[in-house]
């Protein structure tokens, strides 16, 4: 069972004590102090300056892509991934929760303390992440783990002197979201595991992000503050009450610059909403409501209203044994505020509409691909499942993910979907294996990329695969350890299906199901992806002159 | 009922009349690739016993994962028709069991199958906490909301779900817990099941349920694995 964090967990550079990180869930009375800001992480060992392609062409905001061998290539709008363009930016650790130090480890915890990152044998499972989200902006980076914790990265800043150091992000904000509770009277206890993140478009200074376990979404804001009143009249410096009869003289106070402090604190707490499991929240494009998704309903909130939500979609049955089906993922259109689909765990995906009734359970549009009679087994629906769906930017298609494909339909084509993908094909012969070690059932996430012409997804091994929707290339990138060198260009790696094995290529046999990539996102604009290996965060970047 | 629309039923143009009956048939052609590597009995046996395995295991969570037990239920009601209907054929050359042995096999597993099932998912509706009746009422009103019988113009707001309809399941669960509810469940289990009584009464009976399934399942397996070498696929590399 998850430990909550001691609270001296010291996660910043050496010279600070055993500072708090972040404002934790109970501590929001007046006197908690806010964490100072945390430390930049120590900068990644340089190699070597990054080399430079000889393409002429400079597109301001997207490097131009180069292929290994540095001829030109066309630009990233005309080709979303060519081999070999992706770099390393950094690899994140969340930090451990729990403090797993013990007398031998002395000398590593003081390395460890000196530097934000911990090695991947301390972690714990709680340190797994289990959503990453991109904000509106791409400036921040929110991840959730098992443990409810939910860690915010900000982009570093550009500079001039330190160019190369572009689209790295640091630690920003780190909170307890969700703690651990016992549901009582089902004598249950809930997870307080993070499923999804969503961020609100910004509209002031603070940041505003959705935050849900499984049956709790929960409102956060997060703000800087950077200057503190000092010069209270009734108030001491250390805050106590003065004596009244003490107070000779009046002064204003002043506001005084000081150290940058990140604090966030819970601004509404959404519950009991939920019978079933939570898969998916989604926040509307008139940013006054949202809905959230479990397996057999979807409610509708509106952000300043936490006792009552509105049931939009029920597909409980009467009799539950009854029960066929379940809704697997749901979201809203982005641009239509009355449009949203969810999908189910017969490979189908329903688009409803607001306006035709307060209650959804008749769709609009139903979207359904005809089974092929030759790829039929006892798995068939399993893999049918589809376990994430996702709008394009621009509205007019939608992605969904299954088993072993991703797939793209156009809203107005409900009968099949305009492409399909086939994300790991190899593993079509070893449904069986996978049913009984449940890896079937993983749910894998995809992503679009933000001018919608590549679409990337997980897969085992630490794979994860882009493929470009124009040029009709893919591509299978590893996020791990050992192949990675912060800067170092990315290898384009492939399974070998059967027959003679060549040098680089890894066979099915071989591929690690336990090293599963499940979480990914894309920048809004340009193109720097994080994936989510386990309690790793990767920062890949195309790579630039 | 549930289990018949367990199949993903294939699309076709004019399918309104067809859907409930349509039952897959591609297993028995036995040059089709997904049965190429074993007869179909042994294969859906052993994957048989899997997903008993796995349906079991997952209910016995205190909070099961909805979508894995209802995928897993589904599959379970594809094999069970698959050995049904192979049962139900003239013995294949290339199966190795006695044709006699597997049709009592096959027929007394539908029978403890209908039972453990539809315990399984009594068990499954309890742990929901809607304690709603798993035989059908005889006095049903007319098919509403799933939400405890709210009327529909409270429908709109859900606020808290379990809470809602309890007392009005405990009460019909009163009034009808001395129906005798044989009839209903052999119409839910077609090919080998007339007359077996297989849904345990509500109240009294339900103690005794779960030691009732397990003692069979064990059964089950203990035939299975006794008679059949189980092939089990090589396992994924790690």
């Amino acid at each position: 069972m998850h430990q909550p964090p001691p609270a001296s967990s010291c996660s910043s550079s050496g010279s600070c004590e055993c500072a708090r990180v972040g404002v934790r869930l109970s501590a929001l009375a007046p006197a908690a102090a806010p964490c100072p800001a945390p430390r930049r992480l120590p900068r990644p060992r340089q190699l070597e300056p990054p080399s430079r392609g000889t393409s002429t062409l400079i597109r301001a905001g997207l490097g131009p892509w180069c292929s290994p061998t540095g001829s030109p290539a066309p630009l990233s709008c005309e080709t979303g991934c060519g081999e070999g363009s992706w770099i390393l930016v950094c690899r994140l650790l969340v930090p451990t929760q729990v403090s797993l130090l013990s007398m031998e480890e002395d000398i590593d915890t003081r390395k460890i303390n000196n530097s934000f990152l911990r090695d991947h044998s301390y972690a714990t499972e709680a340190d797994i992440i289990s959503t990453v989200e991109f904000n509106h902006t791409g400036e921040l980076l929110a991840t959730g783990d098992k443990g409810g914790r939910v860690v915010i990265f900000q982009r570093e800043q550009e500079s001039k002197n330190q160019v190369h150091r572009r689209g790295e992000y640091n630690v920003y904000s780190t909170f307890q979201s969700h703690e651990p509770e016992f549901d009582y009277l089902k004598s249950l206890e809930i997870e307080e595991k993070i499923n999804k993140i969503r961020w609100l478009p910004q509209q002031n200074a603070a940041y505003f992000l959705l935050s849900t376990n499984d049956k709790t979404v929960k409102l956060w804001k997060v703000s800087e503050r950077d200057k503190r009143p000092e010069g209270y009249n009734l108030k001491d410096e250390e805050g106590r009450l003065r004596d009244p009869a003490t107070i000779t003289t009046l002064r204003v106070p002043v506001l005084r610059p000081m150290d940058l402090m990140v604090e966030a604190t819970p601004r509404r707490v959404f519950a009991n909403a939920h019978t079933y499991h939570i898969n998916s929240i989604s926040v509307n494009s008139d940013y006054e409501t949202y809905m959230s998704a479990d397996d057999l309903r979807i409610n509708l909130w509106n952000f300043e209203i936490t006792n009552q939500s509105f049931n939009i979609v029920d597909i409980k049955p009467a009799n539950m044994e009854e029960l066929t089906e379940v809704i697997t993922a749901a979201e809203f259109h982005p641009h239509h505020c009355n449009t949203f689909v969810y999908s189910s765990s017969k490979g189908t995906i329903r688009l409803c509409d607001m306006r035709a009734s307060a209650l959804c359970d008749r769709h609009t549009k139903f979207f359904e691909e005809p089974e092929d009679p030759s790829n039929r087994s006892f798995f068939s629906e399993i893999i049918s499942s589809i376990s994430d769906v996702k709008f394009s930017h621009s509205g007019r298609y939608i992605m969904t993910r299954d088993y072993l494909t991703v797939k793209v339909w156009d809203l107005n084509m409900e009968n099949r979907p305009i492409e399909t993908y086939q994300v790991h094909d190899y593993l079509r012969s070893k449904l069986c294996s996978l049913y009984e070690n449940d890896c079937i059932f993983d749910k894998f996430e995809c992503v679009w990329n933000g001018s919608d012409s590549v679409i990337m997804t997980g897969s085992y091994n630490n794979f994860f695969r882009m493929f470009d929707r124009n040029t009709k290339r893919d591509v299978t990138l590893e996020a791990s350890r050992e192949n990675s060198k912060p800067r170092a260009i990315l290898k384009p790696r492939k399974v070998c299906v059967g027959g003679k094995r060549r040098k680089d290529e890894i066979s099915v046999d071989s591929l690690d199901f336990s090293k599963k990539i499940l979480h990914t996102a894309w920048h809004p604009s340009e193109n720097i992806i994080a994936v989510a290996a386990t309690n790793n965060l990767y920062i890949f970047q195309d790579k630039v002159n | 009922m549930m289990l018949s629309k367990g199949l993903k039923r294939k699309r076709e143009e004019d399918e309104e009349g067809k859907e409930a009956l349509a039952v897959d048939t591609w297993w028995l052609d036995p040059g089709h690739p997904a049965m190429a590597q074993a007869p179909p009995a042994m294969a859906s046996s052993s994957l048989f016993d899997l997903s008993v395995l796995k349906l079991h295991h997952s209910l016995r969570q205190s909070e099961p994962d909805l979508q894995h037990l209802v995928l897993v239920v589904n599959t379970l009601w594809r094999i069970q028709t698959c050995m049904a209907l192979t049962a139900a054929l003239p013995p294949m050359p290339s199966l190795p069991t006695a044709p006699g042995i597997a049709d009592n096999l096959l027929a007394s597993s539908d029978a403890s199958l209908s039972a453990s099932m539809a315990s399984l998912l009594e068990d499954l509706s309890h742990i929901e906490g809607l304690s709603q009746a798993p035989q059908p009422l005889v006095d049903e009103g007319p098919p509403g909301r799933p939400t405890g019988g709210a009327p529909p113009s409270l429908g709109a707001l859900d606020l808290l779900g379990p809470a809602t309809g309890c007392l009005l399941d405990d009460g019909l669960e009163g009034l009808f817990e001395d129906t005798d509810t044989s009839v209903y469940d052999s119409e839910l289990w077609a090919p080998a099941s007339e007359g077996h009584k297989s849904s345990p009464e509500d109240g009294p009976g339900k103690e005794e349920a779960p030691e009732l399934d397990e003692a069979e399942l064990d059964y089950l397996m203990d035939v299975l694995v006794g008679i059949q070498a189980l092939e089990r696929p090589p396992g994924p590399g790690r």
